[in-house]
Formats: C-alpha cells, structure tokens, sequence
C-alpha cells in the first residue's frame, strides 16, 4: 500500500535565514468565496474613502491683490511662474512653489484687461490706456517700468500669444484685432470683420494652426481670423454673449465658449453647424474656461462663485469647488503639469487647488500605489451601482447655489413646456426640433 | 450521337511516381502546433479559472461599448490563463493511499499502518484524547485549522492548539454544553449552554452572554457576514452580528424541533435539518424558507455541504445517506446505506465525505465529482475507523490538514486520512502560519470587507448585475398594497391539450422533490377539483338508478 499524507515542512511558512512571513497563494476559486460581494464591498470602502480624502483646497498665493483680479496667465515655459493683475491695475507675478509673490508693479491706471507670458519671459498686460510690455525676471532696479508700450488703437480688452514666434494680438474695443511682432517693432497689422464695430472681449491663438484667431465680442458673435491671409474666415452669431475663447491644445479644430447662459459650449471650427458638446452645470455666467494642458478636461470659473471640472466629453462636471470666502470667479487656469488649478476672484485673492481632489502629491510607496491603482479600477468597475455612483457624486453644494439650481431647473422646463404648448397648437408643430446643441448658434455668417 | 463521357479515371495510379507521401490529414487551418496548444492551455484555464460564459462581445451594437467589452473580456481572459500559469507556483500535492496490487484495500487500511507509514512529524498529529467521564464530545476547528474546541456534553469546555498539544483554557460550566463554535479567528469561541448562549475568549474569560438566544442547540459562525446564527429547541433561528453586536434577523422555522445545521459556506446559506425529513434552507432575509426539500423519512440527523457548494450531504433516521446536487436541488445518485442511523456527516476540501454512525466512522471518497457529467456509485468507502465501542459524536475535518477529528463518548480521536485536506492554502485569505501580526491585519482586513447581511441569497453573484426589471415592474413589486397572485388562477390559464396544466406541473414537480409553497397550492388545487369530480360522478349515478348507474360518465 502506498501512503503519502499531507506535510509541510517548516520552510513554507518562513525562508531559512529569513524573518519575513512566506505568503503563498492559490487561485482557485473555491477558495475565495463572496468573491463579487467582497470586491463590492471594497468598492464602497474605497469610494467613501476617496470622499473622504477629497480635499482640494491648498492655499492662497501671498496675500494676494487688493482688489478683484480680471486677468491672469502662466508662462507656458515654466510650472511655476504665474502672473496676474488686479482691477487696481496692479500686475504681480507669482511664485509657486513658494505660493509667494516675485515680482509687482503698478502697471497701468484701471483695471488690468489682459495678461500674457511671451515666449522669451517678458509680461503683457492690457488695459484701457494701452498695452505695456514689462521684464519680471530681469534682477534689476528699474524692472518696474515698462520696457515697450503701445497706445494706439484702444482700448484693448485682450492679449494673446503666438506659440512660437514673437508675435502678440490684442483685441480692440473698435471691433478689430491688431497684430503686433516683437521682434521687427513694425506697425500693427489690423484684421476686422467688415463693418463690425463691436467690442472684442477676448482673442485666442490656436496651439497648433498656430496661426489662426478665435475672437469673441459683445454682439454674441464667433469670429476665426487668419494671419497667413490677414483675413477674417468665419463669423458665427450665438444666441448669448460669451466670455471667452479657448481652443483645444491637443485638438486644433475645437474651442470652447464660456458663455453668458451659464453653459461652455465646445463647437468644430469646422464646422459651425451646431456645438460639439455642451457643459452645464453652473447656475450663472461662466466668465473663463481653459482646457488642461492635455486637453482631457476642462476648468471654468463662473459669476456663482464656484468653479467646475469638465471632463471633454462629459456634459456634467466632474468635480465642483467652493469655498465659503471665494466671490465671483473671473479667472481660471490649469498649471502646466494638469495637477493643480489656479483661481483669481472678485475678492482679490488667487487659490490655488487641486485638479483631483482626493489626490496627493507626496512620493508613494508601491504598495500605496497599487492599492490606490486597485481601488480605481474597483469604483470604476463597480461604478454603475446606485450606491456607489451616490456616494462619488456626491457634493456638498452651498445653499445659495443649489437653490438657483432648482430654480433654473424650474425655469427651463417652464420654457420647454411653453414651447411644446405652441407646438402643439401651431404651424410649428410641422417643423423638426431642434437639438439643444443646434439650438446655441443663431446664424451664421460666411 | 455519342458522348465520351469520362465517370473515372481507366487506369489507377497505386503510387505517385515522384517519390511524393500522401498526406493522410490535410492541414486546412492556418495554425501552428503551438498556437494550438496555447489554445487547449487557454480552453482549461476557462474551466478552472475562468467566471463562467463570457459576453457575446458582437451583439453589442454601440460601437464603444463593444470595444469597452472586448477589453474586459479580453482581461478576463488573460487572468484566467495567468492563473492557470500560476499553478506551476503551487508547492505542494495531496496526500493519498494506493492500493498496490488488486487485493488491497483501501479500507482495511488501520491508523496505526498509515502512522508507520508516514513522516514522524505527520504521524503526530494522529492522537486520542481520553476523555471519559464528560463526554460526550463534540469538536470543532478554527477556521484555519490551527486551533481544536471540545466540548463535553456534562460541561466541560477545551480549546488547543492541537498540533503543538498546547492548551488554549479549560473551563469547566457545571451545566450542559450543546454546541461550541470559534468565531472568526481563535481569539473568541461562542458556546451555546443550557440556557443562554456564551462569548468567551482565547483565556476562558466570559466576555458576553447573549440572553436573546436561548436554549440554543445548534450554531453556525458564518465567517464573511461576520454573523453567528444559532438554533434553539423551539426552532427559532437568530443571527446576531458579532462585530457590532446586533441582532440581523430572528426567524421561527416553525417545523418543531430542528435536528441539524449546517452552512454553505459558498453562500452562507443555512441548510436546516428537520424532523419531518425535510432540509430548508434560510437566509437572513427571508422568513420562509427558501428552499425545503424533502430527503428523508424520519428525522435529517445530519447534513454537510461542499466549499464550492454544489453537492450537499445529508443522513438521516432512515438508515440513508443522500447526496445532493445543491444548485437544482436534484438527488445526484441513488442513496447510501448506513448500518445504523448516522449521527453526523463532514465534507472535506478535497471532497471526502466523513460519516459517524454509531461507534463507526467511514470515510468516502468520489460520492460527488464536479467534472463527472453523471455520477457513480461508489462501491467501497475509502477508509473507516471504530468499533470499539466509542459512541460517534461528532466528526469535523481539519482545514488544510489531512486530519479528520472524531468527537465520541470516551473523548477525542484525531485521524490521519491521507488526501483529506487542502494541500495549498492562499495565505491572504486564510493562513493556517499566520503569526499573531497577520492575524491581527486579517481581521482588521476581515472587518473593512465584512459582507451585509442583505447579500445572502442563492446566488451570490447576483450583487453588482444590472437590475434589468423595467421601472414600472419595479414600482409594482415595491407596491405592498397589490392583490396577491393567485398561483393556482396563473396556472389554470397556461392550460394546453387535453392534460390540465396543473397536473402536467406537478407531474414535472415530482420528479425535482422540491416542496414549495407553489406547490402545496397546486396539489390542494387539485385535490379539490377531484373531489369536485366524484360528487359530480355520485350525482350522475344516482339521476340513472341503480341498474344503470355504471353507465355514468366519468368526466
């Protein structure tokens, strides 16, 4: 008879000459039982915990400006150099890794309009009495004074720069943009929309059709220009004012329209027929959007005192920040490494926040790392439960806010219902609907 | 006119000319032998590691979705074969006993030739306990088999780490012990005594004692829910939460006195053994059974169910030992005899199924294979022990060890059955090595993974699946105020053919075994109406007279 019982010598519980505990394992299913139940349950462990851990707030830069801050920028050169300027006219630059100031300067005499890095490191800033070129990093005495300023054709509302030449628009309150080059210190080149008078609120060079214009203006219109040709290409009527113009860095076909309507409506230069993708969710006019360096999500600030993360392709945001003290948010950036987002309010301060609240910066061990790793994939895979999708949405919403949500909510499904009503009752009822995306362009203007 | 036509060739080339081979097979499909094997590898990893039939990745129609599906499935895949891969890291094999030449039997087999035959070390772990003047016995192991509790029928208590026949505490209670049970780890054992049931820890302190419980006979720890459930004489069925210490759900099984208990610990299932010869079967969430199935004819004295929880094991009164396929509730082979009614049945991981049955205990192997597509009667057991005059108690095998413990009227045995235990633990679910810190990270890990009670069903699988009833069905089933559906009503309306569809349902029904409350319906429903029948019939004959009454129709 051949007999051979189950032994385990001592080696399997511990190496020779060692301390540490083996721990062998064994696959097979039988043997891990509530298998789905369990990775559900760490699912929701790991959801709670994400919320748990969700705290974007990191601070303010100094002590930021005395009064509201309308305009900002990053030197697109550098992830730690920020510059931004004051309705006092007062520019200041922004170290951040420090979160200290480096640099300050009255520039101009009202509110600072306009704000751009150049590609050799000097600062532009706008306003009503002209543009102004100054020299932040230059250690010397005098670096407070203006190296160049240009002061015809105001007044200027916006800069923009060139993504590798020296070249800089500013739009112009006379319903047209100029074009300057640094390097030649010629005379500006002016493109304008035929008869088009109105203010031009905000100018935007394409990253990588480097040389085409996206402008905005009062009279609700989208205008593209060309440098190649000094001509202006298409003009797109919305049905709201829109605030500002942003193309996409990784996609050079799409820009994105902080509206008046409370909307970031993202459209094909392409083709102007109707809006790609619609953002909602803010409950009054977004005054500034950016796309993130990589051009997956989208940051914007709003007049309701909070900021939104879109994701590209999603029409709902993301995440949603507030704090008690923030007033109405004029600007909002990315930093160039995506991870953190930069707000500038009405109360003068600038915040500096974390692009994914629950993460942290600090080195981590692998074992953080392929825990934190596991856990995403658990949410993400767990994430059409009703439970879990309840906890990762959830957001504590000021009152204020979540009162205007519903009272918009109200109020638009008051217009739908009135709308269908006249359908219904006359001629109208022939006609196609429209799709809410088709619905934001009035007319378009070849 | 003529037409030459051609059928076959005049003359036959026996040989090709040019030294060519003729190629019996033809390779048609472009595949090299090892994309081949690489294929069967992939096919026997699906059937040991895969999740059941995948998706059908093309019946999707939204483009992004199917993409999305294919990724996954294609993980799933690729998990399933680097499983499969792993196997290779598996240290060690099971143990066995092989008849050399025909005449051997496994079965005469004696403890003392195995304990001759084995390494010192293993032939250790073979003892008797001599125990005679409390016992009964009854024995139970921890979870992962490290640690022993015994329990005498007279009060005395016992818990050891076994293999270094180190004591953990002895208690005695001065009353009768029922059942003893560790609860998640061997820090804490749950008795139930005369009255109340007990909490103690590894010292023998009494920590709790849970009044809602009494008269408890039997008990369960069910390890993942972290819930005690426990079964009193008057058939009421508790689950307490020993973590937070709540009660989840008190439940009357309502069939007198309950005379086994056991879990499916594939999904924490309570399988109740009845006195009417019924098995039912409870969750926590439910105050009707979920399944009674009928197995015997007199009381069910004991019943056991696999890890992976297909087959179940049930004794009873009757003499009989049935194995059942747990999933359809079937009997997978006709059933075993047992010389005297068994007193209690234990399935080993590796399937070996223990059965006390007065001073005997015998010891099966192959009652239940998952890979036989029909199951066979097995002519022989593996091994027995006994007869010498110690009353079977209890028999439970040990986790993870090819030891089988035999609780009895004259104390402990503990038996080397070779083949018994599973030979490779996973050490991140359950560690038969763990030192006192992992213990202590397993149940911290244990706690943050603790399963709710609401997860108990049937299926455990059934969490994370899309609920794909329509908004108005779920509306009408969270609506309490509905008529009730009349079962027997439903039926009667699927009538097809001359059969009625009541009997054509119960006629299928015999055949599964399966009582429900369906059913019950269904069999009064027909009872009534041939009664109904035989009045009608009666009245026939009577309106004809005597003479001509067998002229009656019958319908």
């Amino acid at each position: 008879m051949k007999i051979k019982a189950l032994t385990r010598p001592t080696t399997v519980q511990q190496a020779p000459g060692s301390d540490n505990q083996r721990a062998p394992r064994n696959l097979a299913p039988e043997i891990h039982p509530f298998e789905r139940a369990r990775e559900y349950q760490r699912a929701l462990n790991a959801v709670k915990l994400e919320r748990m851990f969700a705290k974007p707030f990191l601070g303010q830069l100094g002590s930021g400006h005395v009064q509201g801050i309308y305009s900002m920028c990053k030197d697109k050169n550098s992830l730690s150099s920020v510059a931004s300027g004051s309705g006092d006219g007062i520019v200041k630059v922004w170290d951040l890794t420090s979160r200290e100031e480096v640099w300050k300067a009255s520039a101009h005499n009202n509110v600072v309009k306009g704000l751009t890095f150049t590609n050799d490191k000097k600062l532009l800033s706008c306003a009503t009495d002209g543009i102004k070129l100054w020299d932040p990093y230059t250690p010397a005495s005098d670096n407070t004074s203006p190296l160049a300023s240009w002061q015809e054709g105001g007044p200027y509302t916006s800069l923009s720069v060139h993504r590798t030449g020296n070249v800089f628009a500013a739009s112009s309150g006379a319903g047209c943009i100029r074009v300057w080059d640094l390097e030649q210190s010629t005379a500006a080149q002016t493109i304008q929309w035929p008869n088009h008078t109105d203010t031009i609120t905000d100018v935007c060079f394409n990253q990588v059709e480097t040389s085409i214009i996206a402008s905005v203006g009062t009279d609700r219109s989208v205008i593209l220009f060309d440098l190649r040709t000094n001509m202006p290409v298409v003009k797109t009527v919305l049905k709201f004012a829109a605030n500002r113009v942003v193309f996409n860095p990784m996609e050079a076909m799409n820009l994105a329209v902080a509206s008046e309507d409370h909307n970031v409506y993202v459209f094909d230069a392409r083709n102007f027929n109707k809006a790609q993708n619609i953002h909602k969710g803010h409950v009054a006019a977004v005054m500034d959007v950016e796309f993130s360096p990589t051009g997956e999500e989208l940051v914007t600030g709003s007049y309701d005192r909070t900021i939104r993360i879109f994701k590209r392709d999603q029409g709902s945001s993301r995440d949603m920040y507030h704090t008690k003290r923030m007033q109405r948010v004029f600007r909002t950036m990315w930093t160039m490494d995506s991870k953190y987002l930069i707000s500038g309010s009405d109360d003068g301060n600038l915040r500096l926040w974390r692009a994914n609240a629950s993460e942290r910066s600090g080195v981590k061990s692998t074992k953080q790392r392929q825990a934190l790793e596991y856990n995403k994939a658990l949410t993400e895979r767990f994430g059409h439960m009703p439970e879990i999708r309840r906890i990762s949405r959830h957001r504590h919403v000021p009152k204020v806010i979540k009162k205007a949500g519903e009272i918009k909510r109200e109020e638009l499904a008051a217009i739908k219902r009135r709308e269908e009503n006249e359908r219904k009752h006359s001629a109208k009822k022939f006609e196609k609907r429209k799709s809410e995306r088709e619905k934001a362009i009035l007319a378009k203007v070849q | 006119m003529e037409i030459d036509t051609v059928d076959a060739p005049l003359t036959r080339v026996s040989q090709p000319s040019n030294g060519q081979l003729a190629v019996r097979k033809p390779r048609t499909e472009l595949k090299s032998k090892s994309e081949i094997a690489k294929a069967r590898r992939q096919r026997d990893a699906q059937k040991a590691y895969g999740r059941g039939r995948g998706i059908d990745v093309k019946t999707a129609r939204d483009k992004k979705l199917r993409r999305n599906l294919s990724t996954l499935e294609n993980k799933y895949k690729e998990a399933a074969y680097k499983a499969k891969e792993a196997e290779i890291l598996l240290e060690n094999t099971a143990g066995f006993i092989e008849p050399e030449t025909e005449l051997e039997r496994t079965y005469k087999v004696r403890q003392d030739d195995i304990q001759k035959n084995v390494a010192i070390e293993v032939a250790q772990k073979g003892f008797e306990l001599k125990l005679n003047e409390l016992g009964p016995y009854i024995c139970e192991y921890s979870r992962n088999g490290r640690d022993l509790i015994l329990a005498g029928r007279k009060g005395h208590v016992a818990t050891m780490d076994w293999r270094d026949g180190k004591l953990g505490c002895e208690l005695q209670l001065m009353e009768t012990v029922r059942d003893a049970r560790f609860l998640h780890n061997n820090q804490f054992f749950a008795v139930a005594q005369k009255k109340y049931v007990y909490i103690y820890d590894s010292q023998g302190v009494e920590l709790h004692c849970l009044k809602k419980h009494v008269e408890v006979s039997h008990m369960e720890f069910l390890p993942y829910h972290f819930l005690l459930a426990t079964l009193g004489i008057n058939g009421s069925l508790k689950y307490q939460d020993t973590s937070t210490g709540q009660i989840v759900s008190e439940i009357s099984t309502r069939q007198g006195t309950p005379v086994s208990l056991t879990h499916n610990p594939y999904n924490a299932i309570l399988h109740v053994g009845q006195q009417n010869g019924t098995v039912t079967l409870w969750s926590p969430n439910s105050s009707e059974p979920l399944v009674k199935l009928l197995a015997h004819r007199g009381p069910v004295r004991s019943v056991a169910v696999d890890r992976e929880g297909r087959y179940m094991v049930s004794a009873g009164q009757d003499n009989r030992m049935c194995i059942w396929d747990v999933r359809n509730f079937k009997e997978s082979v006709s059933s075993y005899f047992t010389r005297s009614p068994a007193t209690s049945v234990a399935i080993s991981d590796t399937g070996l199924t223990a059965v006390g049955w007065n001073t005997h205990t015998t010891i099966w192997r192959g009652l239940f294979d998952k890979n036989k597509p029909v199951q066979e009667k097995v002519q022989s057991p593996y091994m027995t022990w006994g007869g010498e005059g110690h009353k079977v108690e209890r028999v439970r095998w040990c986790p993870f060890e090819d030891v089988l413990g035999v609780g009895h009227t004259e104390g402990f045995s503990s038996l080397i059955v070779p083949g018994a235990g599973e030979p490779n633990y996973d050490a991140l679910e359950v560690n038969p090595f763990e030192t006192k810190k992992q213990r202590q990270e397993g149940e911290v890990k244990a706690l943050l993974n603790k399963l709710k009670p609401e997860m108990i069903a049937l299926d455990p699988n059934f969490i994370g699946k899309l609920d794909l009833r329509s908004e108005q069905q779920r509306k009408a089933d969270r609506d309490l105020d509905a008529a009730p559906v009349d079962v027997v009503e439903e039926m009667k309306n699927r009538a097809r053919g001359k059969n009625t569809a009541l009997k054509k349902y119960l006629r299928k029904q015999k055949k599964k075994n399966i009582i429900d409350d369906k059913r019950l319906k269904v069999e009064e429903a027909i009872k009534e109406m041939q009664e109904r029948k035989d009045e009608k019939f009666k009245d026939r004959q009577e309106q004809l007279g005597p003479s001509l009454a067998r002229f009656a129709r019958k319908d």
